[in-house]
C-alpha cells in the first residue's frame, strides 16, 4: 500500500512543558486526518514478534485535521541578496572556477541573477552539448546566449570568465580546463558583437549554482536547474576587465586598483564552519547558503600538502553544491503539543491515521529538566537515527542482494522515497552526481524511522528493547544524543544505570566524552548493541537538526571521503572512524566492530572468564554449557547482523573480562576491512576466528561498571518465550547489579 | 559490472539443491552460483515489493533511476519468500546461462 501521509517534528527530544510542532504532507485524496500523541511499547509486527503496543499520552488532546501537501525544494545553493552595486549595469565581467560533477546529465546553473519574466540579468550555464553558456537579459522576456561551445569533463576544473562591453558591444566567453592534458579539446572561447539591447540588471538576489523562477512560501527563491559540482570564488563586476586583470582576481587579496569596479567577488574559504559565504569586495555583499552544500572541500589550488582546511583555507576555497542536498523541508505547522506535565519519560510518537493509511512521527519525552525520574536511563540512538535517515540502499544498493543473501525486500516506504528524490539522502546514500553524503537532517520526513518499519533497524529494531522494559515494568528514563551532547555528563550523573539501545553508532565528541567521565566516575553502562561508537561526528549549535561526518581514512563504509576531505566543515575536527580519533570502542565499552553479515544470526558460548567470581552475577542462573541466544527475531540468533570483539590492542582495558563468545557465523559475516591489512582470501565467519561477538565486562573507577554484548541482534533474542531465556535472564542480571549502589570493587582499597 | 564467474548449465544438481534451501547457508559450490545471479546491475534486478507485510510480496523490478518506480509484475504474486527466491533463481538461471531450468 503507498504511502500517503507523512511528516516530521521540529525537536526530537522534549520535556515536560515544552513544546514540538509538528509538520504533515498528505496526497491530495487524504483531506482529513486524525493525530493523537502515543506512548510506544512495542513496534516489531512480524509473526513471531511482540507486535505493535502503544498507548496514549495522558493529557494529550487527539485533533482532527485537514490534510494538505507541502512541498520540497531540494537543492543546495547560495544565495546573495540583491544590492544597489548591481543597479544600472550596463556593463558585466564574470569570473568563476567550476569543478562539474554532473555535466552530461542537463542544463545547470552556475551563476544567475536573472528576472526570467522581464527577460533582465545574466547567468553562466554548464550546458551538456555547449559547454559554458553565457546568458544576458535581451529586456523583453528573452535571454541572449553565447557558448562556447565545448562540453566540459566531469571532475576537471576549469576557469570560466565571460564578460560585456556596452561601449564595444563585445561579449566574450572563455573556458580553460586548469590541468594539462595532451589532447584537450575542453577549453574553449567565444565573442560576438551584440546586436540589439541587454538588460542586466534586475533586483533578484545573486544565486550561486542555481536559477530561479518562483519564490517559496517564506519569499526564498526556489532553486531549479542546480549545478552539481564544485564553484569558487565567482566574481561579478560592473565594467569589462582584460584577461590580465581576471587573472589577478583568482586568488588573495582583491587589487585595490579593481575594487571599484566590482559588484561581488565571494570568497568561500571564509567561514568555513557555518552557511555565511563572504562577500571580500569593497561592497560587504555577503550571503548564505541554503541546504547544506558541501564545504571544507579541496579547492582549484589544493596541492596535497595539506590536509586541514583550517591550516591553509585557501585550498579549500570551494563549496560543493548538489541537486539534492536538503535541510529543512520548512513545510508549515499543522499542530502542536505541549508536553503535559508529569508525562513519563519514554519513545512517543503523533500517530496519524486516515483511513487505512498511518503514519508515526516519533519523538522522546525526557525527564523534567534537571531531573531524573528513574535509577535508569536508555539512550535513544538520534545521532544514528539521523544518519540512516531516508536510507535508500535496499532500491540503490549495488551489492545489496549480496549483503543479504537473498531478495531485496521493498517496503511501502522505500517505494515511496524512491518517488521522492527531494526527501534527501541518508548518510549511507550518494547525490544524484555521485558525492558521499555528509550531513544529514531530521526536518524532513524520515520514512525508515518509524516503529513498525518492516526492516528491522535502528529504531524498529529498539522497539525490542522498548518491549522489554515495558513487559517486565522496569522504570526508566529516555534521553536522546543530542541531550548527551548539548549537556554532557551532567545529565547521566544522575542515573545509576546508562543503557544503549541496539546500534549506537554514530558519537560526536561531546557525547563520547560524557559517557567515558559517566563510566570513569563511577557510572554503570549496559552497551546492548553492536558497531557502537564507531564514526565521529559533528553538530552544529547555530543549526539545529543537522549532522556531519566524513567517511575518511579507514572502515567499513559505503562511500569513501575523497583525499584531503577528512575533516568535518562544522567543528574543524577529523572526521571517521573514533579509532583513528583516538577513541576506539574497545577503550570506551570493551569491544569493538569486527565483523558483519546480514543472513543468519549465531549463539555465544562462555568462556573461561565467565566463571570468574567478578562476573558470577551476568550468569546467575545460567548454565556452564548452555549456548546463550541461540533464538531471536533478527537472524534467528542473538549474536548476529554486526559483531563487536575484545581487543587489547585497540583498547579494552587490561582486566577486561571476555565473558562469553559467539561462533559458528556462516561467510555471509566478513572481518571488518580496517583490520585486514594485506587482502587474505578467509575473512568469513567459517574461517576466520575473528569474526565473533565477544561478551565483554569490567570495572571502571570508583566504583562503575560496563557490561557490552557486542551485537546488534541481542536485543532481537529478549522477546523469546515470552522474556523467559538467558539473554533476558543475562540483561536483568546485570541491570539488577548495575541499579544496586554497592560499588563494584575497582582495586583502589 | 556483474561477477564473471561462469554458471555451469549443466550442473542443474546445484539447482536442486538452492529449491531446497534457498535461504541457505550454501554449499561454497552452490555459494558461487548463487552469487553470479544476486550479482546484477541494479537497472532490471528484481526485488519483492511488499504487499501485505509479512504475508504477500510481488515481483518488481528496479528501475535504478530515482523518481521512476519499481516495475510490478502482477502476474508473480508469492506468498512464500523460498518460493520468490525460486521463481527469481530460476528466471535469472536462465539469462546467465542462456538455458532454461526444467525443474518445477
Amino acid at each position: 500500500m503507498d504511502k500517503k501521509i507523512v511528516g516530521y517534528a521540529d525537536e526530537i527530544s522534549v520535556a515536560p512543558g515544552e513544546r514540538i510542532r509538528f509538520m504533515v504532507s498528505c496526497e491530495p485524496e487524504i483531506s482529513r486526518y486524525r493525530a493523537e500523541f502515543v506512548r510506544l511499547l512495542s513496534g516489531d509486527t512480524q509473526p513471531d514478534g511482540p507486535g505493535y503496543r502503544d498507548e496514549p499520552l495522558p493529557g494529550a488532546a487527539i485533533g482532527e485535521h485537514a490534510g494538505r501537501r507541502q512541498a520540497v525544494h531540494a537543492g543546495a545553493f547560495g544565495i546573495v541578496p540583491h544590492h544597489r552595486v548591481f543597479e544600472g549595469l550596463e556593463s558585466l565581467s564574470l569570473q568563476v572556477t567550476v569543478y562539474p560533477t554532473l555535466p552530461e546529465a542537463r542544463r545547470a546553473c552556475v551563476l544567475s541573477k536573472t528576472d526570467p519574466a522581464a527577460g533582465a540579468g545574466f547567468a553562466l550555464w554548464c550546458d551538456p552539448r555547449e559547454g559554458m553558456v553565457l546568458a544576458l537579459g535581451d529586456g523583453d522576456g528573452g535571454m541572449r546566449e553565447l557558448a562556447t561551445g565545448r562540453p566540459l569533463i566531469a571532475k576537471e576544473w576549469y576557469l570560466v570568465q565571460a564578460t560585456c562591453d556596452a561601449e564595444s558591444g563585445e561579449v566574450r566567453i572563455s573556458q580553460r580546463l586548469l590541468e594539462s592534458y595532451a589532447r584537450d579539446t575542453s577549453t574553449g572561447s567565444a565573442r560576438t558583437r551584440l546586436e540589439g539591447e541587454v538588460a542586466l540588471s534586475c533586483d533578484a538576489p545573486l544565486l550561486v549554482a542555481a536559477h530561479s523562477r518562483e519564490r517559496s512560501r517564506r519569499g526564498r527563491p526556489i532553486p531549479e536547474l542546480v549545478f552539481n559540482g564544485r564553484v569558487e570564488r565567482p566574481v561579478v563586476a560592473s565594467r569589462r576587465l582584460d584577461e590580465a586583470e581576471l587573472e589577478t582576481l583568482r586568488y588573495g587579496p582583491l587589487p585595490a586598483a579593481l575594487r571599484p569596479a566590482l559588484c561581488v567577488a565571494l570568497d568561500f574559504s571564509r567561514e568555513i564552519d557555518s552557511d555565511d559565504i563572504v562577500d571580500i569586495s569593497p561592497n560587504r555583499v555577503h550571503g548564505e547558503l541554503v541546504n547544506l552544500p558541501i564545504r571544507a572541500v579541496r579547492g582549484s589550488s589544493w596541492t596535497g600538502e595539506e590536509m586541514n582546511f583550517r591550516h591553509a583555507p585557501e585550498h579549500y576555497a570551494a563549496v560543493h553544491f548538489l541537486e539534492d542536498a536538503l535541510y529543512d523541508c520548512e513545510w508549515e505547522s499543522d499542530f502542536e503539543l505541549v508536553v503535559p506535565e508529569g508525562t513519563r519519560s519514554g519513545f512517543y510518537a503523533a500517530k496519524l491515521t486516515s483511513g487505512d493509511q498511518e503514519d508515526h512521527i516519533p519523538f522522546f519525552v525526557r525527564p523534567p529538566r534537571g531531573r531524573a525520574s528513574a535509577p535508569l536511563v536508555l539512550i535513544a540512538p538520534t545521532a544514528s537515527y539521523m544518519a540512516y535517515a531516508n536510507w535508500r540502499s535496499s532500491m540503490e544498493n549495488e551489492h545489496g542482494e549480496l549483503d543479504y543473501n537473498h531478495l531485496a525486500e521493498i517496503f511501502p516506504e522505500d517505494r515511496y522515497l524512491n518517488l521522492r528524490p527531494e526527501l534527501g539522502n541518508s548518510m549511507y546514500d550518494h547525490h544524484a552526481d555521485g558525492t558521499g553524503v555528509c550531513y544529514s537532517s531530521r526536518l524532513r520526513p524520515i520514512l525508515n524511522f518509524r516503529p513498525k518499519h518492516g526492516s528491522l533497524w535502528q529504531l524498529s529494531a529498539d522497539m525490542h528493547l522498548v518491549d522489554w522494559l515495558e513487559s517486565n515494568d522496569i522504570a526508566y528514563d529516555v534521553l536522546t544524543d543530542e541531550d548527551m551532547h548539548a549537556d554532557g555528563v551532567e545529565c547521566l550523573r544522575r542515573y545509576r544505570c546508562v543503557m544503549t539501545c541496539t546500534h549506537p553508532e554514530y558519537y560526536s565528541t561531546p557525547m563520547w566524552n560524557a559517557l567515558y567521565a559517566y563510566t570513569q566516575g563511577g557510572g554503570r553502562l549496559m552497551y546492548l548493541g553492536g558497531n557502537g561508537f564507531y564514526w565521529r561526528v559533528a553538530f552544529r549549535d547555530d543549526k539545529p537538526g543537522a549532522m556531519e561526518m566524513r567517511r575518511a581514512e579507514d572502515g567499513s563504509r559505503s562511500w569513501i571521503a575523497e583525499p584531503g576531505e577528512y575533516y568535518m566543515a562544522f567543528t574543524g575536527e577529523l572526521g571517521g572512524m573514533w579509532w583513528r580519533c583516538g577513541g576506539a570502542p574497545q577503550y570506551l565499552v570493551g569491544n569493538g566492530f569486527v565483523a558483519q553479515g546480514f543472513d543468519f544470526s549465531s549463539y555465544y558460548r562462555r568462556n573461561s572468564d565467565s566463571f570468574d567470581p567478578r562476573a558470577a552475577f551476568v550468569f546467575e542462573g545460567v548454565g556452564p554449557e548452555e549456548l546463550i541466544g541461540n533464538f531471536g527475531l533478527i537472524g534467528g540468533g542473538a549474536a548476529g547482523i554486526e559483531l563487536d570483539a575484545f581487543n587489547r590492542h585497540y583498547g579494552t582495558p587490561p582486566h577486561a573480562l571476555n565473558l562469553a563468545s559467539s561462533e559458528k557465523h556462516t561467510d555471509s559475516y566478513l572481518h571488518v576491512n580496517e583490520d585486514v591489512g594485506h587482502m587474505y582470501l578467509p575473512i568469513g565467519g567459517l574461517d576466520d576466528p575473528a569474526v565473533r561477538a565477544d561478551m565483554v565486562f569490567f570495572e571502571t573507577p570508583n566504583g562503575g561498571a560496563v557490561f557490552s554484548t557486542g551485537s546488534i541482534g541481542w536485543c532481537s533474542a529478549l522477546f523469546h518465550r515470552r522474556y523467559d531465556n538467558n539473554v533476558s535472564r543475562i540483561t536483568r542480571n546485570v541491570l539488577d547489579r548495575f541499579l544496586d549502589a554497592a560499588p563494584f570493587d575497582d582495586g583502589g582499597g | 559490472m556483474p561477477s564473471h564467474y561462469p554458471v555451469d548449465a549443466s550442473r542443474t544438481d546445484l539447482a536442486r539443491e538452492f529449491k531446497a534451501n534457498p535461504f541457505g547457508p550454501h554449499r561454497p559450490e552452490l555459494q558461487r552460483v548463487v552469487t553470479r545471479l544476486r550479482w546484477c546491475e541494479v537497472p532490471g534486478r528484481h526485488v519483492l515489493v511488499t504487499r501485505v507485510p509479512h504475508r504477500e510480496w510481488v515481483l518488481g523490478r528496479l528501475s535504478g533511476r530515482r523518481g521512476v518506480d519499481v516495475e510490478l509484475l502482477e502476474d508473480q504474486v508469492f506468498t512464500s519468500r523460498a518460493e520468490a527466491e525460486w521463481a527469481v533463481f530460476k528466471l535469472r538461471w536462465q539469462a546467465v546461462t542462456g538455458k532454461t531450468l526444467d525443474i518445477d
